[in-house]
């Protein structure tokens, strides 16, 4: 019965909050207008999204994302050195292959989008299976170093949100 | 004259945002080769943008009647940049424009781009494979 009446929960939570933000008045009828917004549209589209991504442990988001933001943060002033202060000749700019151990799509996706946000890194492509992704990194010396640093940081972490 | 906290956390942040977004611009017109290019917009995407949006949020709440809008910005920003940035990736790996040669994947026959270590023959990987793959592209 919940299950029918709110086929995507975590949807339900998003819209309702992308609604308030929206909106961007802090008042009771924003929240509740949010709520039915939240509840009618997963019920109404239900039929098209037939399989729900599982999320097994989501409360484990919260701290993934602040280390990506610090990560964010870090790498920015990093790169920011090497772009003004290191000469052209002397970067390495190198090919980073990366054996996934993910399998479910929502959390490559994840894991690619991260690689791309934190600068010095960027995801480019993925294998034709599904089994690695390659990654441009902008002055790497040594490729081997950024992959074991990707799969230690990220990797590890959102097998543990996803899988 | 005397500033608030406020008027300085704004300032700052500003000042931050609009040094990250010269860095990424100044790193478009430094670096040689498209690929490494392609890393400076993500600077002044992330960090540049972000700190002018937190700029914003700080300016409402010190002067106005607050607002959070800012953050749904840095949400579809984050969300919709490395788009676009793996599209002008996959792009410059089609057209063979990449500096180095792609390594080979550790899993799989290869790439999902582009075909350049085997052919859909059944050999996978290997000098066979490169040696028929190198024939097929003289041939078309």
């Amino acid at each position: 019965m919940l299950n029918r009446l709110f086929p995507h929960p975590i949807m339900t939570i998003l819209l309702t909050a992308v609604w308030c933000l929206l909106v961007n008045e802090p008042k009771l009828g924003t929240l509740v207008f949010g709520l039915i917004l939240g509840t009618v549209i997963p019920f109404a589209t239900a039929a098209y999204w037939p399989n729900r991504p599982r999320i097994p442990r989501p409360h484990l988001m919260l701290g993934y994302i602040a280390i990506v933001v610090w990560d964010i943060i870090v790498a920015n002033v990093v790169v920011a050195a090497i772009v003004l202060f290191k000469r052209n000749d002397r970067m390495q700019p190198n090919w980073v292959s990366i054996p996934l151990d993910l399998r479910t799509p929502e959390a490559i996706t994840m894991l690619a989008g991260t690689i791309t946000l934190t600068p010095g890194t960027v995801s480019a492509d993925i294998s034709d299976q599904g089994h690695a992704l390659l990654v441009h990194a902008l002055d790497a010396r040594d490729p081997d170093a950024v992959r074991d640093e990707i799969k230690q940081r990220y990797e590890r972490r959102l097998k543990e949100i996803f899988e | 004259m005397t500033y608030s906290l406020g008027d300085i956390a704004i300032s700052l942040a500003l000042v931050i945002g609009g040094a990250f977004v010269l860095v990424g611009s100044i790193g478009l017109i430094k670096l040689r080769n498209p690929m490494s290019r392609l890393h400076a917009p993500t600077k002044a995407g992330t960090l540049g943008v972000g700190s002018i949006l937190i700029a914003s949020v700080i300016y409402s709440f010190a002067y106005g009647e607050g607002s959070l809008h800012e953050l749904l910005i840095m949400i579809f920003l984050f969300v919709t940049a490395p788009v676009s940035a793996h599209f002008i990736a996959k792009v410059h790996i089609h057209r063979d424009q990449t500096e180095q040669k792609l390594p080979k994947p550790p899993a799989d026959t290869d790439w999902a781009t582009k075909h350049t270590h085997a052919r859909d023959n059944g050999q996978v990987g290997g000098q066979i494979g490169d040696q028929i793959g190198t024939d097929a592209d003289t041939l078309s």
